[in-house]
């Protein structure tokens, strides 16, 4: 089990508050990512569930208990840290067999447990080695490990994938979904980078500010942002977000477009502009288009291969089936 | 661009540094010198460097009129106890210090180091007093603890610098892990500081060894240390140098050897954290 519910947690640095009286539930063996800009408070979320930080107020509980003021070894939480955390004078099997040998496991069972983890993440040949000794994907791997062994109610990830190369991190984030569907155990996940919580998540908490904007499945937040915040940080390029005189036909304050829902032509369109940069990946192209109605330049995405010339015109037209609408507060309305 | 130093400039900074390091050697190697000389030749003028009867007449005589080893044991226990004390009571205190600092921890520092800009004889007189009282006038135990005492600031200090350069997420880890207080400085915290422990713990052998103002005020026979050793060779007339230097030879000689031993370990440790 693992059902982890926030009832009105908060957090308060001095004078500060960095997360004003917040509720969430994170249902048991659900994988949870809580994404936002750098500062928006999602770490110090993470560090309350885990109690590496006290709350200023509210309470956590834990499969149905009250864990506010447990420590943190005794929440029956697994944590890896941004920066492995390993403990660099230990072996990799004294590293996995720690948390073991913590709580008094007999030898039998701590070998047994740590060669078990071993084997799902590869890393037999490695347990007698120091984790100076390894390569960043291994050292992650041996962090996971460690979470493993002890059988966590639910294992918490801060940023765990940040300090390794854009490839290894694609493998990286594999793993940990392959992992998450076979030991189908509660997972908390914090990142700053949108596509890993695309791409992990079952459900996506968008924090700004310590305060939730939208939860949600990755689809749900896709197709349907809250608010001009979520619908400008999911989703990779960015949503096209206009306002001015140009968009008073749609009755909105804010309209947001994504660069797939917009067509491009050279002869008509709603809007005229001359194209900028184009990008190409060959699956796709990213057109960056200059209209003089906005003062930011419009993203569109064409499947496949399209050239168009630095400077030529063209002509922009939203599909108004994915339009988002906005009011002054930035608020969706349908 | 990396500064060009041109050959000769190399050469004239090594001659520099070799005449700098004789220079601070030099009352150490005369010593040294004195202490295989006569009497008579150790007052010679002028006096005489190398070439004269080397004997082994003084150290034979100190021998004869002291019993070395009892000094040198009461050293051991003083230096190497005070030392040991201190760090049982300094790393708890350096660990609350560098992860759970409070707003008053960098004052508190700075206090514990401004106690040893306190001449040591502003509280001689308390502190004879509280010794007669307590019964420690002359006990090895009164002076590991005063040693100990006088040297936890700097022992504090030098920890709370190794435990800072710690990664205080590796320390959070343990707690996740489920290690208690205990298990977390014993098995975490203690491994990964031993380099700096163990420089502290050298220097602080070194200090405790060296100390003469309270070893020499608060001993008379029995907790006698090699400080109490040498003092007991010198008289106010200035006779008999060359058995002092004797003495003085046989006092510094475990120390200069330790030293020199671990003199890696000991640049390390107090350059620690200057260059990353």
């Amino acid at each position: 089990m693992g059902r982890i519910v926030l009832d009105k947690i908060s957090k308060s640095f001095g004078d500060v508050e960095v997360i004003p009286p917040l509720d969430l539930a994170i249902n048991d063996g659900e994988f949870t990512v809580f994404v936002g800009p750098s500062g928006c408070g999602k770490s110090t979320l993470l560090r309350l569930i885990a109690g590496l930080e006290d709350s200023s107020g509210g309470h956590i509980r834990i499969d149905h208990e009250d864990a506010t003021h447990v420590p943190p070894a005794k929440r029956g939480l697994a944590m890896v840290f941004q920066s492995y955390a390993l403990y660099p004078h230990m072996s990799v099997r004294k590293n996995i067999a720690f948390p073991l040998k913590m709580a008094k496991m007999d030898k039998a069972e701590i070998d047994r447990r740590v060669e078990g983890a071993a084997s799902v993440l590869n890393l037999t040949d490695y347990l007698d080695r120091r984790p100076g000794q390894l390569s960043g994907g291994q050292r992650q791997r041996v962090a996971i490990g460690r979470a493993i062994v002890r059988e966590p109610s639910a294992f918490l990830f801060d940023e765990p994938l940040s300090n390794l190369d854009a490839a290894l991190r694609v493998g990286m984030r594999l793993e940990i979904s392959e992992l998450h569907k076979r030991l189908k155990t509660t997972m908390i996940y914090v990142t700053h980078d949108q596509v890993e919580a695309m791409t992990m998540a079952d459900k996506i908490v968008v924090l700004q500010a310590g305060v939730i904007e939208q939860v949600g499945s990755p689809l749900e937040l896709y197709r349907a942002p809250r608010n001009v915040f979520v619908a400008g940080f999911i989703g990779s390029p960015k949503m096209n977000l206009l306002s001015g005189p140009e968009i008073a036909d749609y009755n909105a304050h804010t309209i947001g477009t994504r660069p797939e829902h917009i067509a491009i032509s050279q002869t008509e369109g709603v809007w005229e502009g001359t194209v900028g940069v184009s990008e190409h990946l060959g699956s796709d192209t990213f057109v960056h288009v200059k209209c003089a109605a906005f003062p930011e330049p419009l993203t569109v995405r064409v499947r496949g291969e399209l050239d168009l010339s630095y400077g030529s015109t063209v002509f922009l037209t939203p599909d108004p089936e994915h339009l988002h609408r906005f009011d002054a507060q930035g608020l969706r309305f349908a | 661009m990396a500064r060009s130093v041109t050959t000769r400039r190399k050469t004239l900074n090594t001659l520099f540094a070799w005449a700098v390091g004789l220079l601070i050697f030099f009352p150490i190697l005369w010593t040294i010198l004195t202490s295989f000389k006569t009497e008579a030749q150790a007052i010679s003028d002028p006096p005489v460097f190398l070439f004269f009867d080397w004997t082994l007449e003084n150290y034979a005589a100190v021998q004869e009129r002291s019993n070395y080893m009892r000094f040198l044991w009461n050293s051991v226990i003083i230096a190497g106890g005070s030392t040991l004390l201190g760090l049982i009571i300094a790393i708890p205190a350096a660990w609350s210090m560098a992860f759970v600092p409070s707003r008053h921890t960098k004052d508190i520092l700075l206090w514990m180091l401004s106690t040893k800009m306190l001449p040591a004889v502003g509280v001689l007189y308390p502190i004879y007093l509280i010794f007669i009282r307590m019964g420690l006038l002359d006990t090895k135990t009164g002076l590991v603890v005063v040693l100990m005492l006088i040297n936890l600031p700097i022992i504090v200090w030098m920890l709370y610098t190794y435990f800072k350069e710690i990664p205080g997420e590796i320390l959070e880890a343990a707690r996740m892990d489920g290690a208690t207080l205990k298990e977390e400085i014993l098995y975490v915290l203690t491994p990964m500081a031993i380099p700096g422990i163990a420089s502290t713990l050298l220097l602080n052998v070194i200090l405790a060894w060296n100390e003469a103002f309270w070893t020499l005020n608060l001993t008379a026979a029995k907790a006698a240390p090699l400080t109490a050793f040498i003092a007991s060779y010198s008289s106010p007339e200035g006779l008999f140098y060359a058995k002092l230097s004797a003495a003085s030879t046989m006092a510094i000689a475990p120390i200069l050897i330790l030293g020199w031993f671990s003199q890696k370990q000991l640049v390390s440790g107090l350059t620690f954290g200057a260059v990353k």
